[in-house]
């Protein structure tokens, strides 16, 4: 019998925080409560919070065919070491994960990995080009739950009609990258004044905006669960806000780095700020920050995207676009908006795991749970500068954020502790 | 000053200070033998990414004015065309022994990153639609020659703004002078947001007749395969210096163009030609700009042989 003991922590449950341990017997909770015994491994827990591992419904893990930016390995490392004990890739890889082999694939990599969860998401359309529909029905029976061209928007509304009709039937989740590319064509950054300054051309916010507005009318013809990537503006929050108000069957998510960057972080042209949706502007993020407080906004989802340093070590406009982020997930989501525990772990962990058909994942620990599950000291001040990654594409480099994972523990193993990934 | 990028940061002292410098050469490139040895054995690398005729032969005879070897690059023959970075090109060129480097490149900021990777003097010979400060201190001078001064002026800036590097270089270099600065555009070429620019705007030519300086940018003819506007006679219409337009202007109004020219679209061919239009000055005023502004990166010291 294995057995590890969480040792004076702050639990956190539905009803609050409590002090305590956890033990954990066999890849199962056994016991919570206070002053348990172990003749096994002890975490000390001192000042930190106790809860369901994170979940990551937006990953891009670049395996199959994109290897030297991150593969399944290196891209689970960067997980764990993030806190998170599943994550959804998402299907932008080469080929395109449009069929059902090629997802169990991608899951099947990732139990060789063995450090966390990964389930493939299936795109929408065959190669993500959006001009005829992906194998939906072997996806599903793959074991994929949502599906995106994410990267793309799917442009054309007749064909997105089809996907939400059939997957509506199923039960899948339209996943949406909203980006009216004849909006957003040339553009770079968020579409505003510092763009206006630095002569290039924008993203707008309508650009986003319009797609949104577009797709909730095919919802409330279709009745499919939809879910918004990425928001990044005030008024698509709001489009989400009303379309929760009538009762449509959507959810949304937002980056860490929506959170907390606004788009004057572009005037050093570095591409570490280059990522669609773009760092938008401070009035967007205080309406994001309080629509995921509020809930309007369901869950943190990172899309960790990672590139090789060469890729980015060039002029902005030139870069490739995309940011890593699992690793400093929790971090920057606890420095820029200091959630209450319940609420941190509903939106990290209990949410996008319900979202992402994840039924074993995103639950609140009580004994005979499988033990999934993370100890972050959410006061503890720290300055990323490594990663376990393939990839440091990140603008957080350097920068002092508030909050740190301390150990991760998936499917009752030690995958990340004392600052190293276990493998 | 360790890099010449941008225009944006330089205060009035800046710029006056580098228009004066700039004087001093105007008559240095006046004598019989239009060279000095300020920057004898320095080296001057020209990487011009973009291909460019004047502003790359202006900076080539302002180097060798101040008696500076040059080393020239161009992309289509280079071994960018063989898939080599920007940053390997960069550091080869510093390591062949360059001691500055000249650069234009169409990504905005392309030369902020030369400049961190190489560690050497860079001059921005324009980056994108950002900045290409050289010609707005060109610019300025050659108002300056005119009017004795930039202070009080009214200039108006006509034409493709949103995607002008020179207009955004003019535009603070101008306004930090004390001139008045008015943009003319139709709403497509136009900046998306202005908010915090020194500038007023107007929405035809025939509103700004009456200023000091009229400048007008260069309209790219497939900007209107772009759907920007609707047809050059339309822009004409209402953006064009047309002859009749010039008439109408003050008596000691002059015409500015960076060129080149698309003599009857921006610019009618009798008003190109008119002694009024200073856009043969605006050249030769060009090679005296980057000569004081290689000599204070390179910091040499003026001397005559």
């Amino acid at each position: 019998m294995i057995e590890t003991l969480f040792a004076n922590g702050k639990i956190v449950t539905p009803d609050g925080v409590i002090d305590g341990d956890v033990l954990v017997e066999d890849g199962l909770i056994t016991d919570i409560g206070a002053n348990l015994k172990t003749s096994g491994e002890i975490v000390d827990c001192a000042g930190s919070l106790i809860g369901p591992g994170l979940v990551d419904i937006h990953v891009h893990f670049r395996e199959p065919g994109q290897e030297w930016k991150e593969d399944i390995g290196s891209g689970s490392a960067a997980a764990a070491a993030g806190g998170f004990t599943a994550v959804v890739a998402m299907p932008n890889t080469e080929p395109a994960i449009d069929a059902g082999h090629l997802a169990r694939f991608v899951s099947d990599r990732g139990r060789e990995e063995g450090l966390v969860e990964v389930v493939s998401a299936g795109a929408v359309t065959m190669g993500r080009e959006g001009t005829k529909l992906a194998h939906l029905d072997e996806l599903w029976a793959a074991g994929v739950r949502i599906f995106s061209d994410d990267g793309d928007s799917v442009a054309d509304a007749g064909l997105l009609r089809r996907a939400m009709e059939y997957l509506a039937e199923i039960g899948g989740v339209v996943a949406q990258h909203p980006e009216d590319r004849g909006l957003t064509r040339g553009g770079h950054m968020h579409e505003g004044t510092v763009s206006s300054r630095l002569g290039m051309a924008g993203l707008p916010a309508l650009a986003e905006e319009t797609v949104v507005a577009r797709d909730l009318a095919l919802v409330r013809l279709t009745g499919v669960r939809y879910h918004v990537q990425h928001v990044s503006t005030s008024g698509t929050l709001e489009l989400v806000s009303r379309a929760k108000d009538e009762g449509l069957p959507v959810t949304a998510e937002v980056t860490p780095h929506h959170l907390m960057l606004d788009h004057r972080e572009v005037q050093r042209m570095n591409p570490d700020v280059k990522m669609y949706p773009p760092l938008r502007q401070p009035a967007d993020i205080e309406a994001i920050r309080k629509g995921l407080v509020e809930g309007t906004i369901d869950v943190v989802a990172t899309d960790h995207a990672p590139h090789a340093a060469h890729e980015k070590d060039v002029p902005f406009e030139d870069a490739p676009r995309g940011i890593i982020g699992l690793e400093t997930a929790a971090a920057v989501v606890n420095t820029a908006v200091g959630l209450q525990p319940v609420e941190f772990f509903q939106r990290m962990s209990v949410g996008p795991a319900r979202i992402g058909g994840l039924d074993d994942q995103g639950r609140w620990l009580e004994p005979g749970g499988r033990a999934h599950l993370v100890v972050f000291d959410p006061s503890s001040p720290w300055t990323p500068e490594t990663f376990a990654s393939r990839a440091e594409n990140s603008p957080f480099v350097g920068r002092p954020l508030q909050g740190r994972v301390v150990a991760t523990m998936y499917d009752g193993r030690l995958t990340f502790r004392d600052g190293k990934v276990q493998r | 000053m360790k890099h010449f990028l941008n225009t944006d940061d330089m205060t009035r002292e800046d710029l006056e200070s580098l228009l004066d410098l700039s004087e001093e050469f105007v008559e240095v490139l006046d004598r019989t033998i239009p060279k000095v040895p300020a920057l004898r054995g320095k080296t001057v690398a020209m990487l011009f990414f973009e291909p460019s005729t004047r502003t790359r032969l202006s900076f080539e005879r302002a180097a060798k004015a101040l008696s500076a070897d040059t080393m020239s690059f161009s992309p289509s023959t280079s071994s960018l065309s063989k898939g080599e970075s920007l940053k390997d090109t960069a550091l080869t060129i510093k390591a062949m022994g360059a001691d500055a480097l000249v650069v234009r490149h169409k990504s905005t900021g392309a030369q902020w990153r030369i400049a961190d990777w190489t560690g050497l003097p860079v001059l921005n010979a324009g980056d994108g639609a950002h900045q290409h400060p050289t010609q707005a201190l060109l610019d300025a001078l050659t108002i300056r020659q005119h009017f004795g001064t930039l202070d009080g002026l009214r200039i108006a800036i006509v034409g493709d703004i949103r995607h002008s590097r020179v207009a955004r270089s003019d535009i603070s270099t101008f306004s930090a002078l004390g001139a008045e600065v008015t943009l003319v555009a139709p709403s497509t070429l136009l900046p998306v947001d202005l908010e915090g620019w020194p500038v007023k705007v107007a929405g035809s030519i025939d509103d700004v007749l009456d200023v000091d300086v009229i400048y007008l940018l260069r309209i790219q003819a497939e900007r209107g395969g772009a759907s920007v506007f609707p047809s050059l006679p339309e822009y004409v219409s209402r953006f064009g210096m047309t002859r009749e337009r010039f008439g109408r202007l003050q008596e000691n109004a002059i015409v500015m163009h960076p060129g080149p020219m698309n003599r009857g679209v921006e610019i009618a061919p009798e008003v190109a030609d008119h002694p009024r239009a200073r856009i043969l000055e605006q050249v030769s005023n060009g090679v005296a700009v980057r000569m004081a502004v290689l000599f204070r990166l390179l910091g040499g010291e003026v001397h005559d042989d």
